[in-house]
């Protein structure tokens, strides 16, 4: 009996297995302890209106806190380097026009310096006013698609309107001077295609202050208001060191403090003969990508009216029948003329075999282009650096912790376009 | 500068990198052995003089014809002293398969996941290697230069949706 009695006071039956963690322990009372969910599993995209473009995310959610992500990219993959590989030099410009859609003449421009870089090819002085001039434009129009979208993301409609108005401001310029209001295909090998009209140097000036005034606004109704500045400060941080450790280049890795601009590293074109401000952000956080890129716009302005106030009367392309088309009377009128042009369209620009990385600062970072020539009209291998690609290779990381409504800010500020970055 | 980036790897490796060799426009270029690769990289980003702490552009090319076919070829960057270099890697077809550089910088991710995509390149190491922009059902590697401009793919048949609440449903309910 007693030793029965010594059982049941003993150690009860089962307690060699250890007890679950209640999910009260460390806190002062039961009340107090957080309620476990079960996660969620959502997938976002690919045609949903935050994702700009067709990108699919699967976002694991515990109640409304990612816990983590995966990226499924290539919706919009069209196989440009397999293209590209099939033409000749000359005829990869329209597709580099489709790679960043809202600032085409940047790709032209990167894709003509890295062919004149295998080609060691000097272009003339105007030509390469032009370039930047055109390029800090759309530069331009690139931040302000960024600025506008991320107001109407956030709730802000009227922003995107004036946006779009000054946007498309500055794409009526430039479909006077390259004929296309989206995808211009302005540039050629050995300088650009046409020259500027009678009098645009002073529409432009006109559309310039314009854009001014409605930048301006926009500045007014975000910057400091109260919604936007709380849906943007301190999300979608990374740090100096970790956008470098993921090959962030542009205003996102300026954002987090690393002061690096290719203008300003390695300067091309005419860069080194403009005035202008690099801006740094400190906290690497949605806002300062944001105040980036309108610091950058104000930037630009400067230097598209130093150009226009530089700029000489010259020659546009170089004078050179074995990278350029020859004038038309000339194809009309001669035989050497015919022959130029028989050859550069059907055989192509003859580039010397051997391969170059050339690399330009785009809106969104370092646009590079890997370049091998196999000594024929066709380019053998054409790498496409896009600026946005290790950016958004970054947001599982970037978004880790967070609220999922804080993934639409930061997917905003990343400027993530998916014609380049999926090819 | 630059040259002094060449003349430490040529020290602190020797054997292992060669043919060094200036490029167009005065790149600085070098051929690195495909074993090494990894610690290549892991010197040039840890030593501060050289710091290599960015790497913005990580590519192949297949030279079909050659031997060995296939290259692939590191862009590297320094923000501290601003210079370049580039490294490349040839790996032949009957092993095509080298060191992640995914442990020096987490950027390599998605280049080598592209490599993996378009080449067939393996990278021993890389965390997650999976095709990248085509799908995962895609017959063979469309950048090599044997696969044709308009090649054909068979027809995937569909993935079977797992409703997260329901659970995969009867034939024809959705």
């Amino acid at each position: 009996m007693a030793s029965e009695l010594d059982k049941r006071d003993g150690t009860p039956a089962g307690a060699g297995a250890p007890l679950a963690p209640s999910p009260a322990q460390g806190y002062a009372g039961a009340l107090d302890a957080p309620l476990h969910g079960k996660q969620m599993v959502v997938n976002l995209g690919p045609s949903h209106p935050a994702m700009h473009g067709v990108t699919r995310a699967v976002v694991t959610l515990d109640g409304e806190t990612i816990v983590d992500m995966k990226l499924d990219i290539g919706f919009l993959h069209r196989g440009f380097e397999k293209s590209c590989e099939n033409l000749t030099w000359g005829q990869a410009f329209p597709y580099t026009d489709r790679l960043n859609y809202v600032s085409s003449i940047m790709n032209n421009v990167g894709f003509a310096l890295a062919v004149e870089k295998l080609l060691k090819l000097e272009t003339p002085l105007r030509s390469q006013y032009l370039r930047v001039l055109t390029s800090e434009l759309h530069r331009i129009c690139d931040h302000l698609t960024l600025v506008s979208a991320m107001g109407l993301e956030l709730g802000a409609m009227t922003v995107f309107l004036y946006g779009i108005e000054a946007r498309d401001l500055i794409w009526d310029r430039l479909t006077e001077i390259c004929g296309a209001r989206l995808t211009s295909n302005y540039v050629r090998v050995g300088g650009v295609s046409r020259d500027a009209p009678e009098g645009w140097g002073g529409k432009v000036f006109e559309t310039l202050d314009r854009v001014t005034e409605l930048r301006e606004t926009i500045d007014a109704l975000l910057t400091r208001n109260r919604i936007f500045m709380d849906r943007t400060r301190g999300t979608g941080v990374i740090s100096r060191e970790d956008a470098l450790d993921f090959g962030f280049t542009g205003p996102c890795l300026r954002a987090s403090g690393e002061p690096h601009d290719l203008r300003k590293a390695a300067p091309y074109l005419v860069y080194d003969r403009l005035e202008f401000d690099v801006p740094v952000g400190r906290n690497g956080d949605n806002f300062d990508r944001y105040l980036m890129r309108m610091e950058e716009m104000r930037q630009s302005d400067r230097i598209v009216r130093q150009c226009l106030a530089q700029m000489e009367p010259g020659e546009i392309v170089v004078e050179d029948f074995r990278y350029v088309l020859p004038p038309k009377p000339l194809v009309y009128g001669t035989i050497e003329g015919v022959m130029a042009h028989f050859k550069l369209i059907m055989e192509g620009i003859k580039v010397p075999p051997g391969e170059a990385y050339s690399y330009t600062e785009a809106a969104n970072g370092e646009l590079g282009f890997y370049l091998v020539s196999d000594g024929g009209g066709r380019p053998y291998k054409i790498g496409l650096r896009s600026p946005g690609w290790p950016v958004l290779s970054a947001i599982p990381f970037m978004t880790k912790g967070a609220l999922l409504a804080d993934l639409v800010p930061t997917y905003d500020s990343i400027n993530m376009i998916g014609g380049e970055v999926e090819q | 500068m630059a040259k002094s980036v060449l003349a430490a790897l040529a020290a602190r490796f020797p054997g292992d990198v060669y043919e060094p060799y200036e490029g167009v426009g005065g790149d600085d270029c070098v051929f690195v052995r495909k074993s090494q690769i990894a610690e290549v990289c892991h010197f040039l980003k840890a030593d501060p003089a050289l710091a290599f702490n960015l790497a913005p552009y990580i590519t192949a090319v297949d030279y079909l014809g050659l031997e060995p076919r296939f290259e692939v070829v590191y862009n590297l960057l320094s923000t501290v002293h601003r210079h370049r270099v580039r490294l490349r890697v040839k790996v032949p077809e009957s092993d095509p398969e080298l060191p992640s550089v995914t442990g020096v910088w987490r950027g390599a991710d998605w280049f080598e996941r592209y490599c993996f995509d378009m080449y067939g390149l393996r990278f021993k190491g890389h965390p997650d290697l999976r095709r990248l922009l085509m799908y995962d059902e895609f017959v063979g590697y469309p950048l090599r230069k044997d696969y044709p401009l308009r090649g054909r793919q068979p027809l995937v048949p569909e993935r079977e949706v797992n409703d997260i609440y329901r659970g995969p449903g009867p034939a024809g309910r959705d």
